[in-house]
């Protein structure tokens, strides 16, 4: 497991591989027409992700992270959403197609898993019927060959007994399971994307890490793209190449996932990381939760969105936070890490203010060893 | 399943004795008193009163006409009225009072009539009602689902018996739209005579329920489509019939499953606007000719025969039930 993991974060450092990306997201605005106004949900989102990467997109609820992806999926309400900006799938712009046209790249290209498998699955209709359906809507073949296929896929993702489960219905399956069967589901029109939207958030913590390894193990198999969207630090560190962290509808931090967690640069980021329990730390220290709400994206802050809640907003001189929006700009460490934040000296405020705070027995190995590279918990 | 339905066949019986007795306490311990009626009022005598009473059964005390009653049912019986004797082979349910007839007889040959009206109203609205309901949800908000939820609060608002009698008086006797209504056995007289006979009450029955269907799987169908595995089905790449009909409807149809079992047994109890307004000799209009003339072995029977059919249709939704969701498990 822990070999993985460093192998894919090696892979992840040096970063140069050939492919051209499969998603290419540019300047993506998403808009919502209410009752009281116009919630603008994903404001000038741009990424892009190759085959057999992972991104995590970290953020609050209402932070956008779920709207931006089912915008790839085409999964939004055709009706009351505006969208503008660009969303290439393998070269092809979906934002202003129809939904008819998504039908094609839904559940072919790109496929979803659902955080609470138990609602996403239909509660009448056995496993193997779900799944068979998913590949018969891609696949002309015959109803058995579909079930023969649901059958494998069931198998590949660790159903015990499979060719007796696979007429088992949602409510015979346990959560885990449950979730297994969405991942067969998801996979098996072989997609090439795969959003996988808090897919653990509604298992106990024993099954997270088995689903974990499961998706790490079939995105080798099936060179897929992954982005993972979460809010626990913890998924992230353990699956995704790269991060993106989400305020407000904006990215406000870019990089690869070790990088990031290591020397973020994003007060909210910090205020991130603090909230996260150390289980290998002192069970009675307290979390620092991030003051405040998250903003009204119907009356989005001025400046820095997330300025009424930054503990650091004084270090910057002249109001500008509340002022001026910052741009999403490479911050001290190379261009790879971007940063949407106005202060300059970050990496000296989060050493000085914000690691000792959350991660003392870091600071304390960092002192003795000299090293100078800090680390936050949930990156070890 | 098997050992469910016994269950509940068993429980049904004893709602139906419940109601029975019931209907004979209310019947024999109110007001009115059924010789009366057979009494002409100007000749009327005391004596005359109790000859009409013992030629009806009536003389003897309630407990014991209802074990009398009940023993038919299961036995069958013959009945000396005056000076004729008319056999009642089980199960019988009494001999009328005013026609002299076996009431079971006489309801059998008027059921076809009803069984016709709830058969052809029920397919109007079911189709008509679930398929503007799903019209409506799927274009929640737009014009048509504006619409279509008005005209159904529209003509809901109209009294059943106004609509049919306003559709009898105009499209049938005024303009001659509609062929004269009226009941013929679809086997006896050909289906072309019986769907003649029939339309115009099918089309009102139709209208008029489909209504309160519409609305109610609308209701249903928008919370379904509200579900995350409507939305899985949509990220499957299925197309928006299948992603509606497939996984949208077959969970909004529970709801309208329960009404619909209700709805249809009290269409099969007899509908009496409907029958007496087109004129169909059905079981509701017999009911109420019945009433009037306090012919208690018929008015019985009809209850009787409600009740049955009603515990019937909760029996059946029940069933249905189990083979809609996987998840109900009869026992």
């Amino acid at each position: 497991m822990t070999e993985n993991i460093l192998h894919e974060q090696t892979r992840a450092g040096g970063s140069t591989s050939g492919n051209d990306p499969f998603l290419v997201v540019d300047n993506l605005t998403v808009k919502f027409p209410t009752a009281d106004g116009i919630v603008q949900a994903v404001t000038d989102l741009s990424y892009s992700l190759e085959q057999g990467r992972t991104l995590g997109i970290v953020g609050e609820s209402g932070s956008g992270k779920s709207v931006s992806s089912m915008a790839i999926m085409g999964l939004h309400d055709y009706k009351r959403t505006q969208m503008s900006g660009s969303i290439k799938v393998g070269g092809r712009e979906v934002v202003g197609l129809s939904n008819n046209q998504m039908q094609s790249i839904r559940g072919d290209d790109v496929a979803m898993i659902f955080q609470d498998p138990l609602t996403a699955l239909h509660p009448f209709y056995s496993i193997g019927k779900q799944i068979s359906e998913a590949y018969l809507a891609h696949h002309d073949v015959s109803k058995s060959k579909a079930r023969a296929k649901a059958i494998e896929m069931l198998d590949r993702v660790g159903i015990p007994q499979a060719r007796s489960r696979v007429d088992d219905y949602p409510h015979q399956f346990s959560g885990g399971m449950r979730q297994r069967a969405m991942i067969a589901m998801a996979l098996v029109n072989d997609p090439k994307l795969l959003i996988a939207d808090e897919p653990t958030t509604a298992l106990d913590v024993t099954v997270q890490a088995q689903i974990l390894d499961l998706l790490q193990e079939l995105q080798r198999e099936f060179n897929s793209a992954i982005i993972i969207i979460t809010h626990d630090l913890g998924v992230v560190a353990e699956m995704a190449d790269e991060v993106l962290v989400m305020y407000g509808g904006r990215c406000v931090e870019h990089g690869p996932t070790k990088e990031l967690l290591t020397h973020p640069e994003m007060p909210y980021t910090w205020g991130l990381l603090s909230s996260v329990p150390d289980v290998s730390g002192d069970p009675n220290a307290r979390l620092i939760p991030i003051p405040g709400n998250p903003p009204s994206l119907l009356d989005p802050p001025s400046g820095c969105s997330f300025h009424p809640r930054c503990a650091h907003k004084d270090k910057v001189p002249g109001n500008l936070c509340s002022t001026e929006l910052p741009e999403l700009l490479p911050g001290v460490r190379g261009p790879q890490h971007l940063k949407r934040c106005h202060l300059a000296d970050s990496a000296s405020i989060y050493e000085a203010e914000v690691l000792p705070e959350i991660a003392p027995d870091i600071v304390e190995l960092i002192r003795n060893d000299g090293d100078d590279t800090p680390t936050a918990p949930e990156a070890r | 399943m098997f050992g469910y339905i016994i269950r509940r066949l068993i429980s049904g019986a004893l709602v139906l004795l419940v109601v029975s007795i019931a209907v004979f306490a209310l019947f024999f311990y109110g007001p009115s008193d059924p010789a009366l009626a057979y009494c002409p009022e100007t000749r009327c005598t005391p004596a005359r009163l109790d000859t009409i009473r013992t030629s009806l059964g009536l003389d003897e005390p309630a407990p014991a006409q209802y074990a009398k009653y009940m023993k038919e049912i299961a036995t069958g019986g013959s009945f000396e009225l005056g000076a004729i004797s008319i056999n009642c082979p089980a199960p019988c349910l009494g001999v009328s009072f005013k026609f002299r007839e076996p009431v079971r007889e006489m309801l059998q040959e008027r059921f076809p009539a009803t069984l016709s009206i709830a058969l052809g109203g029920a397919t109007i609205f079911l189709t008509v009602g679930v398929s503007m309901g799903i019209l409506a949800a799927r274009r929640r908000g737009t014009a048509s689902d504006k619409g279509i939820v008005g005209i159904s609060l529209l003509i809901n608002a109209i009294p059943y018996y106004l609509l049919a009698l306003l559709a009898y008086l105009f499209l049938i006797s005024q303009w001659g739209i509609f062929p004269e209504s009226g009941y013929y056995g679809p086997f006896e007289d050909g289906p072309i005579a019986w769907i003649k006979g029939m339309l115009l009450a099918w089309i009102v029955i139709g209208l008029a329920y489909s209504t309160q269907y519409a609305r109610f799987s609308r209701g249903s169908m928008i919370e379904s489509l509200n579900e995350d595995y409507v939305r899985t089905a949509r990220a499957k790449g299925l197309n928006e019939r299948q992603v509606t009909m497939r996984h949208g409807l077959r969970a909004a149809i529970v709801p309208v499953v329960t009404i619909f079992g209700l709805d249809f047994a009290y269409l099969l109890a007899g509908t009496i606007f409907t029958e007496r307004i087109f004129g169909i000799q059905g079981i509701g209009l017999t009911a109420l000719d019945a009433i009037g003339n306090k012919d208690l072995p018929i008015i019985s029977a009809t209850v009787l025969i409600s009740a049955t059919f009603i515990v019937i249709a909760n029996l059946v939704v029940d069933v249905v039930y189990s083979v809609i969701d996987p998840r109900v498990r009869l026992s």
